[in-house]
């Protein structure tokens, strides 16, 4: 087990109370570097609340948090609304929160296939290419911790499988930790290091196969969750990719 | 050249309406209209305070208009009214205790309608003095935080956990409010200051494609409202700050009007506004 201090991120039976409910409460969790732990948990469960707290964007009103020092971020939220009074082109996105250079723009949206993109305006983007938008925003900051709040919403299922596997590549290419919350376990199953399951305070926690198996997650999300994870093991014969090219998986390595 | 009261509202009204496009920007991004209002009516109290304690109106109306915004963020945070409840509250309320004030003294004669429309005849070197410092004072200070405070309006969340300081921005960014209402008072009067931050904002958003963009053109159309404004004010002899609102609407106006000819601007602006929805192969009427 690492220990606490090397962690990216760390709570200590934290907990966030609004109006007399507790929204979250009783919570232990910490990050380590290159890891992916993933949140879930049914709507209302407080997994965005959790994340907020991590984060330092909520206080916590019981127990501890702690982030290490001078911990970078990379953050996409839940909801991010660039309404049409917001003249804001994609590469003006890219450096909201920091300096970009040109070229570390063009990396990062040709990581996140949306190259084609960067004079596009925000409020112009489907909700596909805006969830890649925002995905590239975050590792342009070359972070310690991404923090993604349901990144793959308004993107179709193979879409989704292969934006986690993008999020697996840039853990592995910037050995950051990762929180990601979903809340299908299936299609995050194969990238996840760690799943811990939320419904107002922690389930259970541990590894995908012990969560998916244990009763709680059962009872949680019902058998049919269970037995559908084999899901993303589905293979399309070709790639639809972002600009709308097909790139055909029998002519692999076509990209020339 | 300073001794003529129109070169006087001139510059005066070009200095304000420099400050006022950037700012007003961010009023419309981040929706802030009715804010706007609840300063500016405020103002009247501090016009009202400062003939009552004989202090300088400019200071007094900035020393109110932060008073009211800071009640503001301690009533949001405590009270249970809704925010726009609040804003109307503190509006209303301002406005008519500085009415109330301003009638118990008998002895000062106050040219009510010069506060409330804005009066040229009003404008001394001294309040261009004022204006101008005050301007590039506050616009030194945008410039300064404009990279959180942009962050902060596109996603307040995403700002605070990314270590943009967005709460500090934001004080500043209501310190900076309540120094243009204070140094826009006399030009437009304190019932129309908001429509010189907001209408040159919005006429700037058809034209730009970067919030800095933006901001530039908000100022250019705010030079040229004024301009025409106060020569049409001169002209028919009508109050200036409704003409120079008036002017600002003209240019609104024509902006949103479609090009002839259908040239790139108005493509980019219409396809942007309109629905995604529309049906790409609608035969046209």
């Amino acid at each position: 087990m690492v220990r606490d201090r090397d962690m990216l991120i760390s709570l200590e039976n934290a907990g966030i109370q609004r109006s007399q409910r507790w929204l979250v409460r009783g919570v232990s969790m910490s990050v380590a570097p290159g890891e992916i732990v993933t949140l879930i948990g049914p709507n209302g469960s407080g997994k965005s609340t959790t994340a907020k707290m991590a984060l330092g964007v909520l206080e916590a009103d019981e127990g501890k948090v702690q982030r290490k020092p001078d911990l970078r971020v990379g953050y996409v939220p839940q909801k991010l609304d660039v309404n049409w009074t917001l003249p804001l082109s994609v590469s003006r996105f890219l450096r909201l929160t920091n300096r970009a250079s040109g070229s570390q723009i063009k990396a990062a949206l040709s990581a996140t296939e949306t190259g084609h993109l960067a004079t596009a305006q925000m409020s112009s983007l489907s909700g596909g290419e805006f969830q890649r938008v925002l995905l590239a925003r975050a590792i342009l900051r070359s972070p310690d911790l991404l923090v993604l709040d349901e990144p793959v919403q308004g993107v179709d299922f193979n879409g989704e499988i292969a934006l986690y596997k993008l999020i697996e590549d840039i853990r592995s290419r910037l050995d950051c930790g990762v929180l990601l919350i979903s809340h299908d376990l299936h299609v995050v199953m194969s990238t996840t290091d760690r799943v811990i399951c939320l419904n107002g305070h922690v389930c259970c926690s541990g590894t995908p196969a012990n969560v998916a198996l244990s009763d709680e997650f059962r009872s949680l999300f019902g058998e049919h969750a269970a037995s559908g994870l084999a899901l993303y093991e589905h293979r399309h014969d070709h790639e639809h990719l972002p600009d709308g090219r097909i790139r055909n998986g029998s002519e692999a390595g076509i990209d020339a | 050249m300073l001794d003529d009261f129109f070169t006087r509202a001139v510059i005066g009204g070009i200095g304000v309406a420099l400050v006022a496009g950037p700012l007003g920007c961010f009023i419309i991004w981040r929706r802030l209209a009715y804010f706007g209002d609840t300063l500016s009516h405020s103002a009247l109290l501090g016009v009202a305070l400062a003939l009552l304690f004989e202090v300088n109106i400019t200071f007094a109306v900035f020393g109110i208009s932060v008073i009211v915004s800071l009640l503001l963020m301690l009533l949001q945070r405590r009270a249970s009214l809704s925010s726009d409840a609040l804003l109307g509250l503190l509006a209303h309320s301002a406005l008519a205790v500085g009415l109330v004030v301003l009638a118990f003294m008998s002895w000062v004669r106050v040219d009510l309608m010069g506060f409330l429309f804005g009066d040229i005849l009003a404008v001394t070197p001294f309040d261009l003095a004022i204006i101008w410092g005050g301007g590039v004072a506050v616009l030194a200070v945008l410039v300064r935080i404009w990279q959180p405070l942009f962050a902060a309006t596109v996603n307040y969340e995403l700002a605070t956990a990314e270590g943009a300081q967005p709460d500090l921005a934001n004080i500043v960014f209501m310190i900076l409010m309540a120094a243009v209402i204070a140094v826009s008072m006399k030009i437009v009067g304190v019932l129309l200051i908001t429509a010189l931050l907001i209408i040159p904002a919005a006429t700037a958003r058809r034209f730009s494609t970067s919030p800095e963009q933006m901001a530039v053109i908000a100022a250019i159309v705010g030079v040229g409202s004024v301009w025409l404004g106060l020569l049409g004010s001169l002209e028919w002899d009508t109050p200036a700050g409704p003409s120079i609102v008036v002017a600002a609407l003209g240019c609104f106006v024509i902006s949103v009007l479609p090009v002839p000819g259908g040239g790139r601007r108005a493509r980019a602006g219409v396809s942007a506004s309109a629905p995604s929805t529309a049906a790409p192969d609608r035969d046209p009427m």
